[in-house]
Order: C-alpha cells, then sequence, then structure tokens
C-alpha cells in the first residue's frame, strides 16, 4: 500500500478529468468558485478546508491547505485552533451519540426508569 | 498513561531570534557569484522550462527583452540597518556600515533626476533613513516634482535620531512603504526579529498621528506584506480588507493599501531556503507559477536601480547578484550613463526571475495582474 498517497498526485488532479472531463470541468470550476474572496474571506475559507481536511483525513488537502492558509495569511495559532474545533465537533459527535446509549440503557434495564 | 502525558508536555516556543549578516558571519553566500551558482545547481529538468527563464520569456513572447525609458529611480541608499530580517535579499545590518552611499554618488543620482523622464524616486536599502544623504534625496526629488517613496522598515523611525520623521516626510508628501509582513506577533516576529512587533505597531501609530494613512494622497501610508515561509503571496485585496479592519480593531491603527511581495531566492532568503530543506520545492513552485501575463508589468523594464557605490542595474534583486547593465564594457554608472546603451542592451536574467513572474507576479509596487 506504500503507493498510495504519492506528493505527485496532488499536482497532477486534474487528469482525473480523463474519464470524464464534463464532470471534472464542472467541479473544478465549482471548487474554485467556492474559495474564491466572499462573505467569508480567502484566509477563513483556507482554515475551515484545513478542518475538514484534518477531519477527513486527506494527506492532499492537509498538505495543500496548511499552505494555503499561511499564504492568507493565517498563522499556526489559528490553524491549531481551526485544527481543534475539527477535534471538538469529532470528539463531541462520538460522545453525544452516548445519549442513544443512555436512552436504550435505562429502557433496558431496571432502575433505569 | 498520566506520566506518558505529562512527557507530552508541548515545549514552549523557542524566542524568535535572527542572525547577524551573512558577511559578518563569513558566510560563502554572502558573494554574488556563490549565490547563482547555487540557483543554478537546483535540480529543474522535470519543470516548465528546464528552470531556464530566457526559454520562459520566449515561450511568452519576449524572446527580445529589453528595457523602456526609465521611469522609476530606484536608489539603494546602502546595506546599513538597524535590523537583520531572516529574509533580507540586500543581506544588511547594522554592522553593514561598508556600504553606505557618499555624497558625490548621491549628486550623480540627483544629476540623473535632471536628464531622465521620471516619475518616482524610490529609496531603498538597508534603512535609508540612516544615509546621511537620505534628506537631501528627498528634497531635491520633491522640488522637482518627483513621487518619493521611502521604503522603510518601520522601526528605525523609533531612532531617537530620526523620531521627527514621520512629521518630516509628511510635509513633503513622501509615500511610506513600511515592511509590515503579518499582523500577529509570531510570524512577524520570525522574520524580524524578537520586539519587532510592538515596535512595528508603535511606529505605525506614530505615522498616523502625523497624518500618515488617513486616505490623505500626499501622505499614502503602504504596508508591504511578503510571506513569512517558502510560499507565494496571498490575495493582495483580499488580505489588505482584512488587515485594514484587523490593525483598527485590536491596535486603532490604519493605512491606505497593502502591497504583497515574493520573496526572492536571493542572500539570506536563499540561505534560509536551503538550510530549512525548501530550496527545491520553492524553485519547482516558483517556476511551475510562471504566468506571461506578468512580463509587461515587470519593473525591469521601466526601473534604474543604483547601488550605494553608483553603479547601475535592472533591478534591485540583479544589484545584488552583481548582474550588471553593460557588463561588457566595464559597467554603466551614475556617472556615465547612456540612455541609448542602457536601452539597446537587453536585460539580464536568471532563475531568480522566476520570483517577479509567479502567479499574480511580483513587483516595488506588488501584484502584477488582477488575481484570480
Amino acid at each position: 500500500m506504500s503507493d498510495y498517497y504519492q506528493k505527485r498526485h496532488l499536482n497532477h488532479f486534474s487528469s482525473i478529468g480523463q474519464g470524464n472531463p464534463r464532470l471534472a470541468q464542472l467541479f473544478f470550476s465549482y471548487y474554485q468558485q467556492v474559495f474564491e474572496d466572499g462573505a467569508l474571506t480567502a484566509r477563513e475559507k483556507a482554515l475551515i478546508a484545513l478542518a475538514v481536511a484534518h477531519a477527513v483525513q486527506c494527506p492532499y488537502c492537509i498538505d495543500a491547505y496548511t499552505q494555503e492558509c499561511l499564504k492568507n495569511g493565517a498563522d499556526l495559532e489559528q490553524m491549531t485552533e481551526a485544527l481543534h474545533v475539527a477535534v471538538a465537533i469529532r470528539g463531541g459527535a462520538s460522545l453525544v451519540h452516548g445519549m442513544q446509549m443512555l436512552d436504550w440503557a435505562q429502557q433496558l434495564t431496571m432502575g433505569g426508569e | 498513561m498520566a506520566e506518558e502525558l505529562r512527557a507530552n508536555q508541548p515545549e514552549p516556543l523557542p524566542a524568535p531570534s535572527t542572525l547577524p549578516s551573512l558577511r559578518h558571519r563569513r558566510s560563502p553566500l554572502a558573494l554574488p557569484v556563490s549565490q547563482l551558482a547555487l540557483l543554478a545547481k537546483v535540480p529543474l529538468d522535470g519543470s516548465p522550462f528546464q528552470g531556464n527563464f530566457s526559454a520562459a520569456l520566449a515561450t511568452a513572447g519576449y524572446a527580445d527583452f529589453r528595457p523602456g525609458p526609465p521611469e522609476v529611480l530606484q536608489l539603494n541608499l546602502g546595506k546599513l540597518c538597524n535590523m537583520t530580517c531572516r529574509h533580507c535579499h540586500v543581506d544588511a545590518g547594522p554592522d553593514r556600515t561598508d556600504a553606505v552611499m557618499d555624497r558625490a554618488t548621491a549628486e550623480a543620482c540627483v544629476a540623473l533626476m535632471d536628464r531622465l523622464p521620471l516619475r518616482t524616486v524610490d529609496l531603498t536599502g538597508g534603512a535609508p533613513e540612516l544615509n546621511p544623504h537620505f534628506r537631501y534625496l528627498v528634497e531635491e526629488a520633491r522640488q522637482r516634482g518627483l513621487h518619493v517613496i521611502d521604503r522603510s522598515n518601520l522601526t528605525v523611525l523609533l531612532t531617537p535620531a530620526l523620531e521627527h520623521l514621520p512629521w518630516w516626510l509628511a510635509e513633503r508628501g513622501v509615500e511610506v512603504v513600511a515592511s509590515f509582513p503579518h499582523p500577529r506577533r509570531g510570524p512577524l516576529e520570525s522574520q524580524r526579529g524578537a520586539g519587532a512587533w510592538q515596535r512595528s505597531l508603535e511606529a505605525l501609530r506614530r505615522l498616523n498621528r502625523a497624518g500618515y494613512g488617513t486616505g490623505d494622497p500626499k501622505r499614502v501610508l503602504t504596508l508591504v506584506a511578503n510571506p513569512v515561509g517558502a510560499f507565494l503571496p496571498g490575495q493582495q485585496k483580499a488580505m489588505e480588507r482584512e488587515w485594514k479592519a484587523l490593525l483598527a480593531r485590536e491596535h486603532g491603527i490604519s493605512f491606505d493599501r497593502l502591497i504583497t511581495i515574493t520573496n526572492m531566492p536571493i542572500s539570506r532568503y536563499l540561505e534560509w531556503l536551503e538550510s530549512s530543506g525548501n530550496l527545491q520545492r520553492y524553485m519547482e513552485l516558483l517556476v511551475g507559477s510562471f504566468n506571461p501575463q506578468t512580463v509587461p508589468g515587470l519593473m525591469c523594464r521601466n526601473t534604474l536601480s543604483v547601488s550605494w557605490d553608483g553603479r547601475l542595474f535592472h533591478c534591485d534583486f540583479n544589484q545584488m547578484l552583481d548582474l550588471e547593465v553593460s557588463e561588457a564594457n566595464g559597467g554603466m554608472t551614475v556617472f556615465n550613463f547612456d540612455a541609448t546603451l542602457w536601452q539597446s542592451e537587453p536585460i539580464r536574467v536568471a532563475r531568480h526571475c522566476f520570483g517577479c513572474t509567479a502567479g499574480s507576479g511580483s513587483s516595488c509596487g506588488g501584484t502584477l495582474v488582477e488575481e484570480g
């Protein structure tokens, strides 16, 4: 499996269009517009992307958005805070499912009422 | 488990520090010829144009690449500086008393102001304010109705003998173009040294009090942001909007505009790229980001760059690499400037030139094309 996640993949991402150029073109055009400066700045969008990259654990996105965050004026402190938002939501999502456990455990056991 | 957790306590971040100049450390990279050799041997065979800038220009339709009439006279008043920033392409520092423009050269520069169809006199260094003829040059250029730029490192304005400068410059309508790479302390100080953040903010407050950065066209305050690391600058317009809001909110500071400048792989920045293992990647980034649309606006086409000792170059970067104009004829100086010869010779280029053509482009005035 060591041939997974090659650095060169990111630079050659556009060749994913070989099998269906139209869909690739639509995706890349959409992608580019998502990251344009809008109601959120390029820096804020890069920080969101960095957090999501860690949540979905995509090494390509982590490389790309670490650089994009720095480029757009974020610093390590801001990037680490963004990362912790992803960590908190991932952890919180596990923990809040404990409410399911709690409900069922109370339903199924004596003295849970 | 608890012990392991304790063992993993994060180390406190090291205090930012900067090294003395390359020359002071007797580093081999202090020599332009060593810098050019290091750049030339970066393997770029897999990159566009094999990393050859002339080939890139030819592809863009500029096989014949010559300067037009000089509109900007950029005077590098010397390498003396109160700071020793890690990315400095000049290798400036407090020890560089060896390279300071003298009066005779300054007077020859003034004579050039009368001969050329100039718009702008751009004073840089080092810290140009530390040159004893700085005020003379400002006065002479302003008397000729030329736009004058002071490229300031900000902290020099807190030097006791120079504390009057914000007001003095304001009275003469000099634009202050101030190095301010980042609005947050960590990145700013990792480039410019411990204590630089507070001192830069204080200098900006003083400039504001002198009327700079308040929308007055005679007191323009421009911030220059260059990346604190091995990446290209972000979007100039977006950063300007964000930094204006942030500096106003957190520090009560205002400025007129922000320009981004790409770091050139020269001198101390080149040293950092090599020692941090970023050189190859950064050169691949610059070459791979070649944008032919930046070529028409390149500053080498309308700038006359003068070194502290009066020699002429197509830009400040060529100056630091000793890529002289008219080298075959023994070089051209402010004392023997020949406009016809100037425009007849090709602009000297090498690999560092990819720094000005990457992405949205880079010049002493910021990006060169609309950001996409």
